[in-house]
């Protein structure tokens, strides 16, 4: 088994797939620059889920505090791609997004992963919140309240679906290892994990600061995408709502938070148009979704059990 | 040298004292019982020699082929690492993971790849995957549990749960292993079937077996010595025959005479 296995072909075919058949609707206008924006929100979306999920559904470990290394990202790219103003700058910042936002990850992990349950999530909630405010208060750099406004807008659809793509792929190669069991491991019963010879700490902090790095990668795709960043706009109602995603998802469905993406981004675009009754539809649909199925979409499954399950049933025939 | 020597081991919360004092040392190859009435200590023994808890005072030693190794205040994991594996009194699995992943994750130690191989899915990843998967293969064929490989560990009967604990313990290639009170809440049957694995790996992985047991059958069965503790502190020592006579275990049991 190589790494250009049957299932591994499979994959890339439908990605260069999926990715031509929207390129052709967008190059055909049914796809009109309205809804280009969506499509944006959804990658953007989906890689914040993803992220927080690893942490969150497949780790554990509670964390309210996305939003904080989003906007690390954000404001990293941004600086770095107005200061080069070229592709290349463009994809520099992305990357030194990611790597500040995955380094404050590992800084902030050690101490505050040893909390558990409620009191982890407050804790990461409060370094969202200095992160917010630091960025507030660094007046000669990120122009403070205000914002940086006119970042040249390198992110396009290409460039958001590569890596959103990327992403999901990392991810999902990380959980599906023995590194990422042993995340999911500390989920299921840490004391077990710890006896088992599992180095709770590393992999929580690892798992965290992973995440953080995938958020920061998000960050900067959206500072270049609107061009416009302020600290308001990574507050604590952002990250809340990226958990909304993944607890709409499922904890611990990769599969399940892409489709959460994809269907609360669809709604809200779609209730644009009610815009007095946008929330009370909003709230209306989380509820019943958590009345209905309090798991989330897809719990722990992925779509693709499905197709496992329906193979092994013929073959039992 | 024994292979776990525990000299003058102590661990009080606040006032109580769990354990007081003991001394205990077991060879390589031997299958040892630790006895004891309810709240005796045994567990905390347990959990001091794993790791889980950290000893106020004392010392363990485990001595692999002249190498000698304090394990007192280690984290469990490194505990783990140096060769003790434990199954736990109240059964801890990953209940929601299949018996397949239970087994996976206690090999994770000794997996030879990192971060970048398991991102990228560099060949070695595909080498040491393989590896695990017909290694795990392989202990679930011995304790005949092929069949039920991809089953969710909370759906497993009790007795095959119990048994998947062991597995899961002896996954992680330990030299001693401690069993928990394995044979709790199991009948007869259950309870015979399980004697003969344990005896079975032992021999089988030359194994030395430490285990705390309330069913006195299996430990008079297969325990060459035995260790009571009552109050925190060793009581008594020695084969099941001397153990069952001695006038201290009677009484700590069944109560003085009056």
């Amino acid at each position: 088994m190589k790494v250009l296995n049957k299932k591994n072909i499979i994959t890339l075919v439908l990605i260069l797939v999926f990715y031509s058949v929207i390129q052709g609707l967008i190059s055909a206008r049914v796809i009109n620059s309205f809804y280009e924006i969506t499509i944006a929100t959804i990658c953007i979306n989906i890689i914040l889920a993803v992220s927080l999920n690893l942490v969150t559904g497949f780790t554990g470990q509670f964390s309210l505090g996305h939003a904080g290394f989003m906007s690390i990202g954000a404001y990293a790219g941004a600086l770095t791609v107005m200061n080069t103003n070229s592709t290349m700058g463009f994809l520099a910042g992305v990357l030194i997004g990611a790597i500040a936002a995955a380094f404050v990850g590992i800084i902030i992990g050690i101490p505050t992963l040893r909390l558990k349950g409620d009191y982890l999530a407050i804790a990461t909630l409060g370094m969202a919140e200095i992160i917010r405010v630091v960025f507030l208060n660094m007046n000669d750099i990120t122009n403070g309240a205000a914002g940086l406004n006119g970042i040249p807008r390198y992110a396009n659809w290409l460039w958001l679906f590569v890596f959103t793509a990327v992403t999901l792929i990392l991810i999902n190669n990380f959980i599906k290892s023995s590194l990422g069991r042993a995340c999911i491991s500390i989920r299921e019963d840490e004391i077990a994990a710890e006896s088992m010879g599992i180095n709770t700490t590393k992999y929580k902090v690892m798992a965290f600061s992973i995440g953080a790095f995938f958020a920061g990668i998000a960050g900067a795709l959206y500072s270049s995408y609107f061009y416009f960043i302020k600290p308001d706009l990574f507050g604590f109602m952002k990250s809340i709502d990226i958990l909304v995603i993944v607890v709409f998802g499922g904890m611990g469905s990769i599969t399940g938070s892409i489709i959460a993406a994809i269907v609360l981004a669809v709604v809200t675009t779609f209730l644009q148009s009610f815009a007095a009754l946008r929330m009370i539809f909003y709230a209306l649909l989380l509820i019943i979704i958590m009345i209905f199925r309090p798991q989330g979409l897809l719990g722990t499954k992925e779509i693709t059990d499905l197709f496992k399950f329906k193979k092994k049933s013929e073959k039992i025939e | 040298m024994s292979l776990l020597s525990v000299e003058k081991l102590t661990k009080s919360f606040g006032g109580l004292t769990a354990v007081s004092n003991v001394n205990m040392k077991i060879e390589k190859g031997e299958l040892v019982g630790l006895i004891g009435p309810n709240g005796a200590g045994k567990t905390t023994l347990f959990n001091l020699l794993t790791g889980v808890y950290v000893p106020s005072s004392g010392s363990i030693k485990l001595n692999i082929d002249g190498n000698e190794k304090e394990l007192g205040g280690l984290k469990s994991y490194n505990v783990t690492k140096a060769g003790l594996a434990r199954t736990f009194q109240n059964i801890r699995l990953f209940k929601d993971l299949t018996v397949l992943d239970n087994i996976r994750i206690a090999m994770h130690q000794n997996v030879k790849y990192g971060l970048t191989s398991a991102f990228f899915r560099s060949n070695k990843f595909y080498e040491e995957e393989v590896r695990l998967m017909k290694e795990a293969e392989q202990l679930l064929d011995i304790f005949k549990l092929t069949h039920k490989k991809n089953e969710l560990a909370k759906n497993l009967p009790y007795g095959e749960q119990r048994h998947l604990e062991i597995v899961r313990a002896m996954a992680t290639k330990p030299v001693i292993l401690l069993l928990d009170e394995p044979a709790a809440g199991m009948n007869p049957n259950e309870t015979l079937e399980l004697t003969n694995t344990i005896a079975q790996i032992r021999k089988d992985f030359n194994l030395t077996v430490l285990l705390i047991e309330h069913d006195m059958s299996l430990v008079m069965k297969i325990c060459e010595r035995l260790y009571v503790l009552d109050y925190g502190t060793l009581i008594a020592s020695g084969a099941p025959s001397e153990v069952r006579t001695n006038k201290r275990v009677i009484e700590a049991y069944l109560g003085e005479d009056v």
